[in-house]
């Protein structure tokens, strides 16, 4: 199959089955399924620096949010625009896309600025930096006239629909298992585990940890994309720490590191915030505990890093494998072939 | 002339607090090599706890020095009790497993703290806990009188005595760390824990005295800063506790005197850079010295970095 | 041997941590495909030695060169990138991660794909994955753990968890492999086959190694020369049989009152 084919081959198959889901879904669940869909996004993307890389990055509402503002201002900037020859519907998708699209660049620009500094150092430093983040930029929008203060802006046009939602969280899902299963990603799991080992064994640490983060960073402006074009609004109280904790909770409730276990957690925590509503007031506070608790008692979470995809019946999707040995090639590796005298204990 | 000291006095008054909370910060960083997350919690349960006591002892109605003395001291034990249950009971089980898992446990009782404390009371008499979310005011635990006026700058006597009280913590602190047994332990816990268990230090004792005077320092803070500025919420610890972090950063984590240094230089930074610009930017502030120090200087000012044996 | 530039070259390196100085005025000269020993009683300076070689440290003073260049404060992964790779003397294996990936992220090192690629997985990503493989499990299969491919390496037995390190130390393509303590914790039986793979390796992948040992044994048995150390400073050099007799050697290692007893005077 060709290389771009292979490539886009989840959005073939999933864009149709998409659509067919959204002309079934009845419009009541329609906030249910942008709660999920969000979530995933956050959750996977999440995912990526906390599970894979083990760097802890408490400002995800953070990068939501200069997703969302910027995705906002590109949507309002071309709300009249016209293409000649396109139908309306094809020109609103596209602004949509460039909406997005713009929402990622900014969210990943900032995760790289952010990310430069901090992740230079070992240390606990990213998991502060990133809260202030989150907080300085919330602060730095809600004294800004043109983001529209604390009242933020409104009237988005409303483009985020099960489609949308659905090929962002199958982006993310794809996104997060390429990572994994290749060795780039393999890299980030060996910072993770041993950073020292990592870098004697001619990783770029902060390299690899800068590129994790600031592709986090840009998934998480997607979400924020997909939220304003949902309710229609972006305000600064939509983007607390609040939201960060709360992917935190989602993310090490699955398994730091395990991409199944935060869509599990994603769908679950997702349901149960509509079922408790009544519990509105304490679900912090349980959210709180819960960490604590998991902390104490699971530490690795419900899944571990185990995925979905490590079951015998998912053994056949693509993951790096050898050549078939080549007639008359050389081995990779041998200077002289001296027949398996190594190692005998 | 008059705004430069107005400047200067406000700076110091706000680095009095920067500081305090710092060492609590930086004291626990030294000995657990672990950044206390819920130490900007403490500093707010601090100030709840001066406001409850105050109003048990009607302060309101009869305030005079003794009476502050007490609520302040209570307050001091109370949070030295509260930051003993968070080592014990949430930090020391993970003490050997992997720093992550220790991080987010902090991350969870810093958010235990913050959001129990805004749950609806629960409780009427004799004090309303939770506090809830709505802020409350901080009583004057002292009549002190009008504010004086040196220069042209005005200056609230209770920041005076604020200051003073802080002065004579930190002294009180130097002395500990420097001249007492306890100190010497902590400083050798600080350098190396395993060794200095094997000298016989009783490691998992010191380690909680540390907590509990850092928690205590934080809870006079707390009390200094609701006098001068009453006006107290169960978030209170979020942005003081950051910048209280990146004033210990600045200083050098780990370095005792680099905190009360790195608080002291935060507090006049952050003051004159908000009052000569726009005061819209003040938080920000404290994140620009952050980004800064993390570029420049990772050590901080008295920090040395340590290398690791590989 | 080439004539040419040596693959490690240290002139007078010095390492002082505040007061204490634990490297002195340490020179090597290593030749392409040498195999030489580093020995000394424990806090020589030996693993302090190798540090400032691979960029853990930077040598406060003297020089480190790589392949004639100078590295001093380079970082780790541009030392390895060059030509240096290591073991560790407490085994430092990604314990979570299979046999296959702990020797595949070494590979990567040199792959020319970097993240866009895996993402898009695009034809150029997909063909070097496959060679990496391939590449992984050849040094699999050189260090006899081909059949551990997909076993946890928190999961092998010690002796397989030395060779998997020693495995991925390869996979990087150094000029120079360091190797410090691989006999450690081994018995008899094992550290006899451990230097014939040392010698092994060095006939096949044409590299030079750089040993530090305390098994007096095993480095005499492996090494055409051999440094020794004692307090950062450097006591002795030369051929094993030589350093065996050397007084100095001897009362670093055993005291001074063991030479007294013999009636050697120094």
């Amino acid at each position: 199959m060709k290389p771009v084919l292979r490539s886009l081959l989840p959005f073939l198959v999933g864009i149709p089955l998409l659509a067919i889901a959204q002309a079934l879904i009845p419009p009541e669940y329609f906030l249910w399924i942008v709660a999920i869909g969000v979530n995933i996004v956050l959750a996977v993307s999440l995912n990526v620096v906390n599970g894979f890389t083990g760097q802890f990055s408490l400002g995800h509402a953070g990068f939501m949010a200069v997703g969302a503002y910027s995705a906002a201002k590109v949507s309002l900037a071309l709300a009249g625009v016209r293409v000649p020859g396109l139908p309306e519907v094809v020109t609103d998708e596209l602004a949509f896309a460039v909406a997005l699209a713009s929402g990622m660049g900014a969210a990943a620009l900032a995760g790289l600025l952010v990310g430069m500094p901090s992740l230079r150092l070992r240390g606990d430093y990213l998991a502060i930096v990133t809260l202030g983040f989150g907080e300085i930029i919330r602060s730095l929008i809600e004294n800004t006239t043109v983001l529209g203060e604390a009242l933020g802006l409104q009237g988005l046009p409303k483009r985020t629909n099960v489609v949308w939602l659905g090929v962002s969280a199958l982006a993310t899902i794809v996104m997060a298992r390429r990572l994994a299963v290749s060795t780039q990603g393999r890299a980030l799991f060996a910072i993770r585990e041993d950073e020292i080992a990592a870098e004697a064994m001619g990783v770029d640490t902060t390299g690899y940890k800068v590129r994790a983060f600031t592709i986090s960073a840009a998934y998480a402006g997607l979400a924020g994309g997909l939220v304003g074009h949902a309710i229609q609004l972006v305000t600064p109280a939509m983007f607390t720490f609040i939201r960060s904790f709360e992917v935190v909770v989602m993310v090490v409730l699955g398994g730091l590191g395990s991409v199944t276990g935060s869509i599990v957690s994603a769908i679950v925590l997702g349901v149960a915030i509509e079922k408790l509503r009544s519990l509105e007031q304490y679900r912090m506070v349980i959210y709180s505990l819960l960490l604590i608790v998991l902390m104490l008692l699971r530490p690795q979470g419900i899944f571990g890093t185990r995925e979905l995809w490590d079951l015998r019946l998912f053994r056949r999707l693509p993951r790096p494998r050898a050549l078939a040995a080549t007639p008359g090639g050389a081995s990779p590796t041998a200077v002289r072939d001296e027949g398996g005298r190594g190692g005998q204990a | 002339m008059a705004e430069l000291l107005q400047h200067l006095v406000n700076g110091l008054s706000l680095g009095t607090i920067y500081a305090l909370v710092a060492l609590g910060y930086t004291m626990v960083y030294g000995v657990l090599k672990l950044i206390n997350f819920a130490h900007g919690d403490v500093y707010m349960v601090g100030a709840f706890a001066g406001y409850y006591l105050g109003a048990v002892l009607g302060t309101d109605r009869r305030p005079n020095v003794g009476k502050a003395a007490l609520v302040t001291m209570g307050a001091m034990a109370i949070c030295g009790a509260l930051g003993f249950v968070i080592e014990r009971f949430a930090y020391r089980p993970l003490r050997h497993r992997a720093r992550l898992t220790a991080l987010i446990t902090a991350i969870g009782v810093s958010f235990l703290l913050e959001f129990g404390f805004q749950l609806n009371p629960l409780v009427r008499t004799p004090i309303e806990f939770p506090p809830g979310p709505a802020p409350r005011f901080f009583p004057a635990l002292v009549d002190l009188g009008p504010p004086l006026e040196p220069l042209g700058a005005t200056v609230q006597r209770i920041d005076v005595v604020g200051f003073v009280v802080a002065i004579v913590l930190m002294l009180g602190l130097q002395w500990i760390v420097y001249r007492t047994r306890f100190g010497v332990a902590m400083r050798a816990v600080s350098f190396d824990s395993q060794i200095a268990g094997l000298m016989g230090i009783p490691v998992n004792r010191i380690i909680s005295g540390t907590f509990m005077l850092g928690a205590a320092l934080a809870a006079a803070a707390g009390i200094i800063n609701a006098s001068s500025r009453p006006r107290i919420e169960p978030l209170l610890g979020l942005m003081s506790g950051l910048k209280a972090f990146v004033a210990a950063v600045l200083g050098g984590i780990g370095s005792v005197p680099g905190a009360m240094v790195g608080g002291f230089l935060l507090g006049l930074v952050e003051e004159f850079v908000a009052g000569y610009t726009s005061s819209r930017y003040r938080d920000a502030i404290a994140f620009a010295v952050l980004i800064l120090v993390l570029l420049v200087r990772p050590e901080g000012l008295f920090g040395k970095g340590r290398v690791e044996k590989v | 041997m080439s004539a040419g530039v040596n693959p490690l070259e240290l002139e007078s390196v010095t390492m002082r941590f505040g007061g204490l100085k634990a490297l002195s005025a340490f020179s090597l000269a290593l030749r392409p495909g040498e195999l030489v020993g580093l020995i000394g009683p424990n806090g020589a300076g030996k693993t302090t030695a190798f540090n400032a070689i691979t960029g853990v440290y930077e040598p406060t003073e003297g020089e480190v060169r790589v392949t004639g260049e100078v590295v001093n404060g380079r970082r780790p992964h541009e030392i390895c990138a060059r030509g240096v790779a290591r073991t560790f003397q407490n085994i430092r294996l990604f314990r979570e991660l299979t046999a296959l990936d702990n020797v595949r992220i070494a590979c990567h090192a040199q792959a020319t794909s970097g993240f866009f690629d895996a993402l898009l997985l695009t034809g150029r990503h997909r063909s070097e994955e496959a060679r990496i493989v391939a590449r992984a499990e050849e040094y699999l299969a050189v260090m006899g753990l081909a059949d551990r491919r997909d076993e946890i390496a928190k999961g092998l037995p010690y002796g397989e968890q030395r060779r998997l390190e020693i495995a991925r130390a390869l996979a990087t393509g150094p000029k120079v492999l360091c190797l410090d303590e691989p006999a450690a914790g081994m018995n008899a039986a094992e550290k006899t086959g451990l230097m014939q793979l040392i010698r092994a390796i060095r006939d096949r992948f044409g590299l030079a190694v750089l040993v530090i040992e305390h098994d007096m044994r095993v480095v005499m048995g492996v090494s055409e020369r051999l440094l020794v150390l004692d307090h950062g400073d450097t006591i002795a050099e030369g051929k094993p049989e030589a350093i065996r007799k050397n007084p100095k050697v001897i009362e670093a290692y055993l005291g001074d009152a063991y030479l007294e007893e013999k009636g050697v005077k120094l």
